[in-house]
C-alpha cells in the first residue's frame, strides 16, 4: 500500500477511536470516566482480537489490555456460535479481559456484507459494582467476591435489543445503579458513533484497502519496535522492586524483572517476582501483558499504537505468580502493581540504554474513599485518585502533581468536590522536599487535607502504596518521599497499620484526613545540579533547608518541612 | 463628520486595513509590512496608507499581543493572594500530562510558587462565609510581592463563585496598596465553579494587563498625537468588540482577537452569498486554522487551553489549529512515514523557494514546484521571485529520493499528506461534532487557504467551496463589521425538576442588565442589543453539560417545562441515548448582550461592470493535477465579471492569494465578487 494512503487511513481510524473516547467522557455520569477519562475505545481484529486502532485519549492501561477483552468475546463465540449484526457483549470479568471489577467492557461486531469485518470495544470504570466497600476498592478483600459482582463475556444487547432481564440484575448488584445506566448509555453512544464513521471511511476507502492498512500499520509498529530492540545492547538487565503489603499481610512482595535483549528480541521475564497474594494487589496474565505495552510505549513514543508493538517482545509469567491469577484471587487494587511493573521496566530499560534513563513516577493511584450519611440520611461516597510527581529524566525536572503513567487523567475541582460531598479542603497543596535529588529533580507530590462537615460518623478506606518503599531514582539520582496518610479525631493523629492500605476507621464531624503522596525519583547526581536551580528550587520552596542538606538528602523524611 | 471606520489586522508578516466610507458607500484596502516587537508602528503606517487617522470615526482593532504574550511568556511579573492553603492550584492544574505517550515535559506557571501567597479566610461550597478574610494580611501580602517585584496582582478564593464576599472585601484592601490598575479578581474574571479554571482565568489575565495596557496606550498616544478624535476598539476573542477600558481590565477576552475577525467577516460573507454554513480555513506559515459557522453564526466555545497548563475559560470562538501551513517541513520518518509538519520554516527563513538560507522543503516548495504558486510573482511583493530549482533538488533529496519518487511526484505526495491533515482538522469541526459535511461550504482565507480548496472539498466531502473576493483582508474586514459583545457566566447550581422559574428569571434579566450597559458603554453606533441567554445543562451524576440555548429577550415567559424540552432536544442533537427519568440541572447561566452594528453592503466589494472574461486571461502554464502536467490556463481574478464561469484545470491570481482549480472543479463569480467552486 503505497504510505501516502495509509498516513491518511491511519489518520481516519484513529480519529474514530478518538470521537469515540470523547462522546463517552461527555455523556458519561460518574466523574472518573467523564473526568479522569477512565476508558477507552478501539479497533479490533476479527479473528486474532488484536488491536487495530487506538484512541490517543483513553486510559493508557486498556490500550493493551482490551484486546485480552475482545478475545474473551471471539472465544465465546467460537464456543456457541450465533454471532449476528447489532450484538453487543458486556463483562467485567478482570481474569479474562484484564484490569478489575469496576471496567465494564463492551464489544460489538462490526459487519460488512454479511461478514464479521471487525470489532468494536468500549471499557470504562463504573463507580459501584456491588462488593463489600463502595467503590471496590477493598484493602481487606481475600477474594473477588467481596470486591464487586462479576460478569462473564454475555450478550446485553441481542441483535439490537437489550436484554432487559440482565441489566435488572446488573442493576441490582450496585449502589449506585443510576450512575451506572449513564455511562452503560454514554457507552453505547459511543459504538453508535463509532461503527457509524468506520462504515463511512470503509465505503470511500474498500474494505480490502482499509483492511490492508490495518496490516500495514501492525507491521509498521513491530519494525520500529524491533528498531528500537536491537539498538539496545544486547544483554540481561535486572530491576527488583517491592509492594508495601498486600492489605492482609504487613510483609512486602517483590515485583522483580529481568529484561533479556537479544537482537530485535525483548524478553520480560518475572519469575523472580513473589507469588499470588492473599489481598487485592494480585493481577492477571493479561493485565501484566498491558501494563508492559504501556511502559514500552512510554519508552518508546514514537512507535504507534497498535498491537505490533508487542510483536518483538517474549513474555515469561509463571502460573500461580502474584502477576497471573487466577478466580477469585482478589484484584481491585491492580493499579498499584502494575505501577510497580511498568517502573521495573522503565528501571531495567535505564541501564540497557542510560541516554534516554527515566527516573520512577510516583507509582500509586492512592485510591481514597470517604462515606457516610448526609443529614438527610442519603449515602454520599467520595471516591477519588490522586497525583503525585514524576521522575526526572534527560530533558529536565519532572513534572510536579501530575497523573500516573496509566493514565491521563484529570482530577476533579475542589469546589466539584466541595459542592457535591459534604467536606472541607484544608491543604491542596505541592509537597515540599518530596521529589527525589537529582541533577535533574524528581517532580513534587501534593498534601491534601480535608475536613468532614457530615454530621455522622465518616468512613475511611484507602487503597495506595509507596508508604514505604520509595520511587527509585536513576543514574545516581536520589529517591522521593513516600506516601503518608493520617486522620485525625478527638484522640489524636493516627496511621494506617498497614502504612498505605486502610479499611474500617472513621472519623466523626470536623475530624480531619491527610494525603501526602511520593514525588518522581531523581536524575543524575545531585552535587551537578545547577546552582540557579538549586537556588530556585529553595525561593520556591520545593526544596528546604533540611532536605538541601547533604547529610539529610539521602534519606528524604516524607516531612512536609519548613524552613526554619 | 467623518463617518470613515477602518478595521486594522495586525499579522506576523503585513498588517492589512480595511477602510469602509459609510458617507460615501464606498471602502478601501491596504497591506504593510508588520513590525514584530512594535506592532504599533505597522499599524500606524498602515492608517497613514489610508491617509492618516485624522480623517476616520473609527478604528477596530483585531491584535495578536495577547496571544503571542501568553505563548512567548512575555506577560507581567505577577503575584496571586489566595486562600490559606491553596497558593498551589496554578501549579497543580488539574493533575494531566503534557502527552498521553512519554513521561518527559514540564510546566512553568505565570506566577512563580514565592509569588503566590496565602491569606486567612474561607467561603464554603454553598455561600456560608466560615471565616471572614483578614484584611491586614491581604495588605502585607500585596506589600510583600511588591517588595518582590510583582507588577500585576491576581486575586482569587476557593467558592468565591459561590459568594464573593471575602474577595470582594479583600479587593478593596488590596486596590489601597497597589499603585497600578493591574488587578485581577476571580469574581469579576470569572464567577464560575472550578477553582484551577478560574484561577488560570484571573491569573492570565491580570498576567497580560501590562502588557496590553502598555500597548494600547501607545497605539492611544500614538493616534492622539496623529489627531485622531474618534473611537478605538478592539475585537474580543468572541467576536464581538469591546472598548479599550473594557480590554485594559478583561485583557483575557482578547487572546484570539485576530482569528476571531477573520471568522466574522466570512460569516458575513458567507451569509450574504447565500452560504449559512461554511467551514473557515485559514491557511497562515505556520498553521491552519479551522472553524465553523452555522446558520450564518460563529461557533463559541466555553474554554481554550492555549498552551499546556494555560487555560482560559471564556468564550471563544472555536477554532481548531493544526501544525499545517505552507512553512510545514516535508520529511520522511524512521518508519519511512512522510510527515508534513508541525515543524515549520516560518516566513523567516521561509520554504526553500524564498532563498533565505532553509534547505528542507514545505508545502509552499510543493506548491511552487507544481506550478500551482506563480514563481514570477510572489504574494506580497516582498521578493522578486521564487526559486523553483532549489525548492525541487529540497523535494528530491528529502522526499523524492527516500520514497523513490520524482520531484513532482514527491511534491504531490506532500500535497496529499497536508490536505489529508487538513481535512482532518475539518472533519474535526464538522463531523465530529454531528454535523453533516455535505452541507457546509469551505471559506478560505488568508494567502494559502485557496490553494488546496479542491482537495479539501474532495476528501471532507464538502458541497462546494466560497473563496471570497479578498482573501487576505477578511480579518480586517472583519474588524469593521463586528458587532459589540458582552458574554457573562454565573453559576447557578439548582434542579431542574421543581425550579423556582421567577427566581431565574430574576436573575436572567439582572445579568442581562449587567451586559447590556457593558455593550452601551462602548459607545459605538448600534442598530439594537440583543440579549442571549443559555444554560449548561446535565443530567444529575453527569460532571460535562451540554448548552442549551433559550428563546431570547423572555425570562419571564420560561417555565420548568420549556428548559426541559429545550435540554432534551439539545442532548438529542449531541448523543444517541436519552436518558428519560433521570433528573435534571441548571449548572449555569450564560448571558450575552449583542450590538448589532448597521450592516455593511458587501455588494460594493463585487466587480465593477464592464470587464469580461477574456479580458481577464493571462494565458496558461504547465500546472501537475493527479499525476501529470495539465496545460491551466491563468486568470486575473480580480478582473472577472460577475457571472463568470471559468472551468479547471485553471489558476486564479491576483494580489495577496491564488486559487487553484482542479480538473473538473468549475469556478463561478457570483454577484459580490466571491468565487463559488463546485
Amino acid at each position: 500500500m503505497d504510505p501516502v494512503t495509509l498516513a491518511v487511513l491511519q489518520g481516519r481510524l484513529e480519529q474514530i477511536a478518538d470521537e469515540m473516547d470523547a462522546t463517552l467522557y461527555r455523556s458519561a455520569f460518574n466523574p472518573i470516566i467523564a473526568e479522569a477519562r477512565d476508558a477507552c475505545h478501539g479497533l479490533y481484529d476479527a479473528t486474532t482480537g488484536e488491536t487495530l486502532v487506538q484512541g490517543t485519549k483513553g486510559l493508557p492501561i486498556f490500550v493493551g489490555a482490551m484486546a485480552f477483552a475482545v478475545r474473551a468475546v471471539i472465544a465465546k463465540v467460537g464456543r456457541e456460535g450465533g454471532l449476528q449484526p447489532g450484538d453487543t457483549f458486556a463483562f467485567n470479568d478482570p481474569y479474562e479481559g484484564g484490569t478489575h471489577l469496576n471496567d465494564m467492557r463492551l464489544v460489538r461486531p462490526v459487519f460488512r456484507d454479511g461478514r464479521l469485518f471487525c470489532w468494536l470495544a468500549s471499557a470504562g470504570h463504573w463507580l459501584d459494582v456491588g462488593g463489600n466497600v463502595p467503590g471496590n476498592y477493598n484493602a481487606r478483600a481475600t477474594e473477588s467476591l467481596q470486591e464487586g459482582f462479576r460478569l462473564p463475556p454475555v450478550k446485553l444487547i441481542r441483535a439490537g435489543v437489550m436484554d432487559a432481564d440482565l441489566l435488572a440484575v446488573m442493576q441490582a448488584n450496585t449502589r449506585t445503579p443510576m450512575s451506572n445506566w449513564g455511562d452503560l448509555n454514554g457507552q453505547l453512544n459511543a459504538l453508535a458513533l463509532g461503527e457509524r464513521r468506520l462504515h463511512e471511511v470503509l465505503d470511500a476507502y474498500g474494505d480490502a484497502t482499509v483492511a490492508a492498512a490495518f496490516a500495514a500499520l501492525n507491521a509498521r509498529a513491530a519494525r520500529l519496535m524491533e528498531e528500537r530492540i536491537a539498538s539496545l545492547p544486547d544483554g540481561t538487565y535486572r530491576f527488583d522492586d517491592v509492594l508495601d503489603n498486600d492489605g492482609i499481610e504487613d510483609a512486602p512482595l517483590p515485583i522483580a524483572l529481568d529484561l533479556v535483549v537479544e537482537g530485535g528480541t525483548l524478553t520480560l521475564d518475572f519469575t523472580r517476582s513473589a507469588g499470588a497474594c492473599a489481598g487485592p494487589v494480585n493481577i492477571s496474565r493479561a493485565t501484566t501483558i498491558a501494563c508492559c505495552y504501556v511502559a514500552l510505549k512510554h519508552a518508546f513514543p514514537e512507535v504507534p499504537a497498535n498491537a505490533g508493538v508487542l510483536a518483538p517482545v517474549r513474555f515469561v509469567i509463571p502460573e500461580g505468580s502474584i502477576l497471573s491469577v487466577q478466580a477469585p484471587r482478589p484484584v481491585a487494587g491492580y493499579t498499584e502493581t502494575i505501577l510497580r511493573v511498568i517502573g521495573c521496566i522503565l528501571g531495567a530499560l535505564a541501564e540497557a540504554d542510560p541516554a534516554r534513563a527515566t527516573a520512577a513516577p510516583f507509582g500509586t493511584i492512592n485510591a481514597l474513599s470517604l462515606s457516610g450519611r448526609r443529614e438527610d440520611g442519603s449515602r454520599w461516597v467520595m471516591f477519588s485518585f490522586f497525583g503525585g510527581g514524576m521522575g526526572g529524566n534527560p530533558e529536565g525536572d519532572g513534572l510536579h502533581h501530575a497523573n500516573n503513567p496509566i493514565s491521563m487523567a484529570t482530577m476533579p475541582p475542589v469546589e466539584i468536590l466541595e459542592a457535591s460531598y459534604p467536606v472541607m479542603f484544608t491543604d491542596w497543596a505541592l509537597r515540599p522536599d518530596s521529589g527525589g535529588a537529582g541533577e535533574h529533580r524528581g517532580g513534587v507530590g501534593a498534601i491534601y487535607g480535608i475536613e468532614t462537615l457530615a454530621p455522622g460518623r465518616t468512613d475511611i478506606a484507602l487503597l495506595g502504596e509507596r508508604g514505604r518503599a520509595a520511587p527509585f531514582g536513576v543514574r545516581g539520582g536520589g529517591p522521593a518521599a513516600t506516601t503518608r496518610f493520617t486522620w485525625t479525631d478527638a484522640h489524636g493523629t493516627h496511621e494506617p497499620p498497614m502504612t498505605s492500605k486502610l479499611a474500617g476507621a472513621s472519623i466523626p464531624q470536623g475530624g480531619r484526613v491527610r494525603l501526602e503522596t511520593p514525588g518522581g525519583g531523581g536524575w543524575g547526581d545531585p552535587a551537578k545540579r545547577d546552582p540557579e536551580a538549586v537556588a530556585r528550587d529553595r525561593r520556591r520552596g520545593f526544596v528546604t533547608v533540611r532536605a538541601a542538606d547533604p547529610r539529610l538528602r539521602a534519606t528524604p523524611s516524607g516531612d512536609p518541612g519548613r524552613d526554619p | 463628520m467623518s463617518r470613515l471606520i477602518v478595521g486594522v489586522d495586525v499579522g506576523g508578516t503585513f498588517t492589512d486595513l480595511f477602510a469602509w466610507d459609510e458617507a460615501a458607500r464606498r471602502f478601501r484596502t491596504a497591506k504593510v509590512p508588520s513590525q514584530r516587537g512594535d506592532e504599533a508602528r505597522g499599524f500606524m503606517s498602515g492608517l497613514d496608507a489610508l491617509g492618516g487617522p485624522v480623517a476616520m470615526a473609527a478604528i477596530v482593532h483585531g491584535t495578536t499581543v495577547g496571544t503571542n504574550a501568553l505563548l512567548e511568556r512575555k506577560g507581567a511579573r505577577l503575584g496571586v493572594i489566595t486562600t490559606r492553603g491553596f497558593r498551589d492550584v496554578l501549579e497543580m492544574r488539574r493533575r494531566d500530562r503534557p502527552k498521553a505517550w512519554g513521561l518527559w515535559g514540564s510546566f512553568e506557571p505565570v506566577a512563580e510558587r514565592d509569588l503566590r501567597l496565602e491569606v486567612p479566610e474561607r467561603t464554603l461550597a454553598d455561600g456560608t462565609v466560615r471565616e471572614a478574610v483578614d484584611l491586614d494580611a491581604v495588605r502585607e501580602a500585596a506589600r510583600r510581592l511588591l517588595e518582590a517585584g510583582a507588577e500585576a496582582c491576581a486575586l482569587v478564593f476557593i467558592n468565591a463563585y459561590a459568594n464573593p464576599a471575602n474577595e470582594r472585601a479583600a479587593l478593596a484592601a488590596l486596590r489601597e496598596v497597589w499603585p497600578n490598575p493591574h488587578v485581577s479578581a476571580s469574581h469579576g474574571i470569572l464567577p464560575e465553579i472550578r477553582e484551577f479554571e478560574r484561577t488560570s482565568t484571573t491569573a492570565l489575565n491580570a498576567y497580560l494587563q501590562p502588557v496590553v495596557a502598555g500597548y494600547l496606550s501607545r497605539l492611544e498616544g500614538a493616534l492622539a498625537e496623529a489627531d485622531f478624535a474618534g473611537r478605538f476598539h478592539i475585537v474580543q476573542s468572541n467576536g464581538g468588540i469591546m472598548s479599550t477600558a473594557g480590554a485594559r481590565a478583561a485583557p483575557i477576552r482578547t487572546a484570539l482577537s485576530g482569528p476571531a475577525a477573520g471568522v466574522i467577516a466570512a460569516a458575513a460573507i458567507a451569509r450574504a452569498a447565500g452560504f449559512p454554513d461554511v467551514i473557515t480555513g485559514d491557511l497562515g506559515g505556520t498553521s491552519f486554522d479551522v472553524a465553523l459557522v452555522t446558520g450564518g453564526e460563529m461557533q463559541l466555545a466555553p474554554q481554550a487551553q492555549i498552551d499546556f497548563g494555560l487555560v482560559v475559560r471564556l468564550p471563544m470562538i472555536e477554532i481548531t489549529t493544526i501544525g499545517a501551513g505552507g512553512g510545514s517541513i516535508a520529511r520522511v520518518d524512521a518508519g519511512g512515514f512522510l510527515q508534513v509538519g508541525p515543524e515549520s520554516a516560518g516566513s523567516r527563513p521561509g520554504p526553500v523557494a524564498y532563498g533565505q538560507g532553509n534547505t528542507r522543503p514545505t508545502l509552499t516548495d510543493a506548491n511552487v514546484v507544481l506550478g500551482r504558486i506563480n514563481a514570477a510573482r510572489p504574494i506580497g511583493g516582498a521578493l522578486a521571485r521564487l526559486d523553483v530549482e532549489a525548492a525541487r533538488e529540497a523535494l528530491l533529496a528529502h522526499v523524492g529520493r527516500p520514497l523513490n519518487l520524482t520531484a513532482e511526484q514527491a511534491a504531490e505526495a506532500v500535497l496529499r499528506v497536508a490536505n489529508a491533515r487538513m481535512a482532518g482538522a475539518i472533519r474535526l469541526v464538522s463531523i465530529e461534532r454531528g454535523h453533516d459535511p455535505s452541507r457546509f461550504a469551505l471559506l478560505p482565507f488568508g494567502g494559502g487557504g485557496a490553494l488546496h480548496v479542491g482537495a479539501l472539498i474532495r476528501e471532507v466531502g464538502l458541497k462546494a467551496a466560497l473563496v471570497p473576493r479578498f482573501p487576505g483582508v477578511t480579518s480586517a474586514l472583519g474588524c469593521v463589521i463586528a458587532d459589540v459583545r458582552h458574554d457573562q457566566v454565573r453559576t447557578v447550581n439548582r434542579a431542574l425538576e421543581g425550579l423556582d422559574a421567577a427566581a431565574l428569571a430574576a436573575l436572567m434579566a439582572a445579568e442581562a442588565r449587567v451586559a447590556r450597559a457593558v455593550v452601551e458603554e462602548a459607545g459605538l453606533p448600534v442598530e439594537r442589543v440583543e440579549t442571549r441567554f443559555a444554560l449548561d445543562m446535565h443530567y444529575v451524576g453527569q460532571t460535562h453539560s451540554v448548552a442549551v440555548p433559550l428563546p431570547e429577550d423572555a425570562p419571564e415567559r420560561l417555565t420548568e417545562a420549556l428548559i426541559a424540552e429545550a435540554f432534551d432536544a439539545a442532548y438529542a442533537r449531541e448523543f444517541a441515548q436519552r436518558l428519560d427519568g433521570i433528573p435534571r440541572r441548571i449548572v449555569s447561566l450564560r448571558t450575552a448582550a449583542i450590538g448589532r452594528r448597521p450592516a455593511l453592503d458587501l455588494t460594493l466589494l463585487a466587480p465593477e461592470a464592464g470587464t469580461t472574461l477574456a479580458s481577464a486571461e493571462r494565458g496558461t502554464r504547465p500546472v501537475w493535477f493527479e499525476g501529470g502536467w495539465h496545460e491551466a490556463r491563468i486568470y486575473d481574478r480580480l478582473a472577472l465579471p460577475v457571472g463568470a464561469e471559468v472551468a479547471g484545470p485553471a489558476i486564479l491570481e491576483q494580489p495577496d492569494a491564488t486559487t487553484v482549480l482542479d480538473p473538473g472543479l468549475i469556478a463561478r463569480v457570483d454577484a459580490l465578487g466571491n468565487l463559488v467552486i463546485r
